[in-house]
């Protein structure tokens, strides 16, 4: 029920005694009275239905209703409204300015903007194209999140389904503190630990299916796609999890408990009663940690290897790279001319409306899962 | 201070909905009137016509008046919240306010509304709680949290509360259901003590409540199905409980029906 | 069935080989799952503290900046990266705090329902999915391009807003919504207004839920790196002044430093400001999540 209270018009003086309904007949009562009106003294004959009255000395005819400021009210509400406001505001402004400094360059722009894998934006030509960023963006993301949920949905069944409230208690705080880690540190660990541990993985694959462009070889492991998308990987379990899990703990228990009738195995309720239920809501816990690994800066920007200026394009997920988010972040230094900054937001509003676009679907499939 | 109410063919609507139809009764001063009836006729609504406190529901809106010793709540200008300074309500759940203690708790009616002297608040407390039959057993813990109590003193505490800023009348939705028995006895000999020095207007459940605590009762029903509330019959409690004149009461009384 | 059945004893079989074997595997499955997401928090964390402590351990840390330190010459602090990493974050609150709030009374007090709390709270979503690389983009574009200021600590301060203002703003509207609405009424039905309901009775009541949401924005604010990367340069000096284009932070600390060789101290330095970086991102968790096991509204 949604708790509002009216705006009171003016505040008025209560209506004067006087014009009161005169067939009201007072109970009078023997001390002095203060009246505000002529009011005449009426005897009334009532049968007494309580004690007689020996301490009431208050006028008997109408109530004073308090004047009542509605400054305080209006204030803040206002302040209420104007915040919600700025925050339209401030997320449209955020759109608005980037797409206006991004068209110059845009206009500027001697290659396909879309399609082109160069990347020259000093000096007077402008040659850029986010064909290259967009590769190794969607890849690392999607590896990520091919990687990341079906161990998401293990830990969200884990915790609802198979571990007691007192254990998952503290896998969810673990799971917490998982988020809370900055991404500068998962970068610093990717590279310096991750990426050489995992090295022998990666050779082990490279000899297996090396001959597939999709595989080959190119830089040196630890600064490759692979190790960046399993970083990746980790950084976005938490929020895949934690989505999951309330999804799994709101299974209705009638469809868990009509499963268990039947004598299935745990698994078998999962599956049949669990899964079908959660999978919009996985769904959509997915796409958000998909949106959260296609924005992913810093961690990206010290694993990856930047590709030097010329080099072949390898779609190898053992090569290089550089995503939007870190193309930017590296060359934030240089920001120096209005064509060059125009370009790089350019870049950086792509990545806006593409977790956009993300996190929109994955809002879409959460609340149609709900109706349903 | 207590005072009579008049209403006037009240008629209250939830938006389009015509949830009351055209009530007309008078409650007589430091009395206790008991609205009866089965569930959903509209006794809780019109109890919350009598302080303005429907209007938290938007859309919510009356035709007819109420007055207060002639004055009209729902004149010209009157501002909600300040007929509910002088109207006060007790509800069916306890609700003390959980970020208060016991003491701020009974003096939260009158700090918010301005009061700032340590005596003055000192006094209102001890005296609400004392006419809330409270006092005794929290005297010594006024500082402690006021949902530490049991229910039946959580709902004393809200009783001592709306009756430290002194209000004219006393509405009391259903204030025993969320209760024990012997809470509930409590509260039934509290009230008889409060009606010497307020008007009071509860809503009750139980038959057997209102026969008790009330002087005046007044059973309402639907008109039929589908339609709004209406006050079928108004008269003192005895007369209501064993010769009606309406032969809806009768059933009801009897439990033919609700 | 036949007759029989009432004299032979039950015999209480288990499910077929095979859904045993599916149960078992599933089984094995969620418990792997479940390590593999604990190790690598292990493992990040025991990397951190065990390359990064011995340098925490002396005084001289956590009082001198870095002025005057190459990579190759050890000593120096992270004074100036602490200061600044906490006094970014605290502007940042200053404006995040009070206007999320308010946009959470905003979506609950006064406009639940309506379309326009339907559209701001659309708005926060898109906000909360911006990556902080196009929130500093943004800022970049407002204060250096368009108005012309320079770099600054504060320009970091308020795209670190864009941030921090959607887990404020969504972390009160949920406690909001945990008050009950027979609190609201009581309150009304002492006669005291609208506005000093909220202040002084709502606010009041979810207020350790709201301490919790701003702990949690702080804790992710401190560790973002990219609006450091465009709006600020990296000061190895003390720099209090939010105003000047140079400001330390450990973020940035960590990030001069990431390509140094571990033969050097510069390499060490890496990590003791990593592992100062995470304790106290970690600390301020563990006590948000502190203050919400003993505020929680308790439903009767």
């Amino acid at each position: 029920m949604a708790v509002t209270d009216t705006d009171a018009t003016e505040r008025v003086e209560p209506e004067p005694l006087a014009a009161q309904d005169p067939s009201l007949s007072p109970v009078v009562d023997h001390g002095a009275v203060t009246t505000h009106s002529p009011v005449p003294k009426v005897v009334a004959h009532r049968a007494p239905e309580t004690p007689a009255d020996h301490v009431e000395r208050e006028a008997a005819r109408g109530v004073k209703l308090a004047k009542i400021s509605r400054t305080g009210d209006r204030i803040f509400r206002s302040l209420a409204t104007t915040s919600g406001l700025l925050i339209v505001l401030l997320v449209l402004f955020v759109g608005i300015f980037l797409l206006a400094l991004a068209l110059p360059s845009l206009q500027a722009d001697q290659d396909s903007f879309l399609t082109s894998r160069n990347w020259t934006v000093s000096g007077n030509e402008l040659r850029f194209g986010i064909a290259g960023l967009f590769w190794t963006t969607v890849l690392s993301a999607v590896l990520a999140m091919a990687m990341a949920v079906p161990v998401a949905v293990g830990v969200a069944l884990c915790m609802t389904q198979y571990l007691h409230k007192r254990v998952s208690g503290p896998v969810s705080f673990v799971v917490d503190l998982l988020a809370a880690v900055p991404s500068i540190i998962f970068g610093l660990w990717g590279l310096t630990v991750l990426g050489p541990f995992l090295a022998p993985a990666a050779a082990w694959l490279i000899s297996k299916l090396g001959w597939i462009p999709f595989f080959e070889r190119n830089v040196d492991p630890k600064g490759s796609v692979f190790v960046a998308s399993v970083v990746l990987a980790i950084m976005i379990l938490p929020i895949v999890i934690a989505i999951s899990r309330d999804v799994f703990a709101q299974t209705p228990r009638d469809h868990i408990e009509a499963a268990l009738a039947l004598g299935a195995t745990r698994w078998e309720v999962i599956r049949t009663a669990v899964l079908p239920h959660g999978r919009s809501g996985v769904i959509s816990a997915s796409m958000l940690g998909l949106g959260r690994a296609l924005g992913e800066t810093i961690a990206v920007m010290i694993i990856l290897t930047t590709p030097s200026a010329g080099s072949p394009f390898s779609p190898s997920i053992f090569a290089g790279g550089e995503t939007f988010a870190s193309k930017i972040a590296n060359n934030a230094a240089e920001f120096d001319s209005p064509s060059k900054t125009g370009a790089y937001i350019a870049a950086g509003l792509v990545l806006f409306v593409v977790t956009f676009a993300v996190n929109a679907i994955a809002r879409i499939i959460a609340e149609r899962g709900v109706e349903s | 201070m207590a005072r009579r109410i008049d209403v006037k063919n009240l008629d209250i609507y939830y938006g389009g909905f015509h949830a009351v139809e055209d009530v007309s009764m008078t409650v007589e001063p430091r009395t206790v009137t008991a609205f009866i009836g089965p569930s959903g006729c509209g006794k809780s609504t019109l109890l919350r016509t009598l302080n303005r406190m429907h209007e938290v529901i938007p859309g919510a809106h009356v035709k007819g008046n109420v007055q207060l010793d002639g004055t009209d709540l729902y004149g010209q200008g009157v501002d909600p919240v300040a007929v509910r300074r002088v109207v006060g309500m007790v509800f069916q759940r306890p609700n003390p306010f959980p970020s208060m203690s016991i003491f701020d708790n009974v003096a939260s009616g009158l700090r918010l509304n301005g009061v700032k002297n340590k005596g003055v608040l000192t006094d209102a407390v001890e005296r609400s709680l004392m006419a809330a039959n409270l006092w005794i057993e929290v005297k010594d813990r006024l500082g402690k949290a006021g949902i530490g109590l049991s229910g039946g003193q959580q709902q004393r505490l809200c009783i001592a509360r709306a009756i430290a800023v002194e209000p004219q009348v006393l509405l009391m939705d259903e204030p025993c259901s969320a209760l024990d028995p012997i809470s509930t006895l409590a509260i039934e000999d509290l009230i008889g003590e409060l009606k010497e020095k307020y008007t009071v207007v509860i809503v009750t459940h139980n038959m057997q409540q209102a026969a008790r605590v009330s002087d005046q009762t007044a059973f309402f029903n639907l008109a039929a199905q589908g339609k709004p509330g209406k006050l079928i019959e108004i008269g003192p409690t005895e007369k209501i409980f064993s010769n009606p004149d309406q032969q809806a009461t009768e059933d009801y009384i009897t439990g033919r029906f609700g | 069935m036949s007759a029989s059945t009432a004299d032979t004893p039950l015999a209480f079989r288990r499910p077929s080989g095979v859904r045993t074997i599916k149960n078992s595997l599933a089984t094995i499955f969620v418990t792997v799952a479940t390590l593999i997401t604990i190790i690598p928090l292990a493992w990040v964390l025991t990397t951190v503290i065990i390359k990064g402590y011995r340098l925490l351990l002396s005084s001289t840390w956590w009082l001198e900046s870095q002025r005057g330190i190459t990579p190759r010459r050890e000593g120096g602090g992270a004074y100036h990266a602490i200061v600044g990493t906490v006094e970014m974050a605290l502007i940042c609150a200053a404006i995040a705090v009070p206007l999320g709030v308010l946009g959470a009374i905003f979506l609950i007090e006064y406009g639940r329902g309506t379309k326009i709390a339907r559209g701001v709270s659309f708005m926060v979503d898109i906000l909360s999915g911006i990556p902080s690389i196009v929130a500093a983009l943004f800022i970049y574009a407002l204060f250096i391009t368009i108005f012309g200021l320079g770099r600054s600590a504060i320009a970091v301060s308020c795209a670190l807003v864009l941030l921090m203002l959607p887990v404020v703003l969504r972390s009160t509207e949920e406690m909001l919504k945990l008050v009950p609405d027979s609190l609201r009424e009581a309150s009304y039905a002492l006669g005291v207004s609208k506005w000093k309901t909220i202040v002084k009775v709502v606010v009041p009541t979810a207020f350790g839920g709201i301490v919790t949401g701003v702990m949690l924005g702080l804790a992710r604010v401190m560790g973002e790196t990219a609006p450091l990367l465009i709006l600020v340069s990296y000061a190895v000096g003390i720099n209090f002044s939010p105003t000047t284009d140079t400001m330390g932070a450990l973020p940035t600390m960590i990030n001069a430093g990431r390509d140094q060789p571990p033969q050097m101290p510069g390499y060490e330095r890496v990590w003791a400001a990593a592992l100062t970086l995470i304790m106290i991102v970690m600390l301020l968790n563990v006590l948000a999540r502190l203050i919400a096991r003993f505020t929680t509204l308790k439903e009767k």
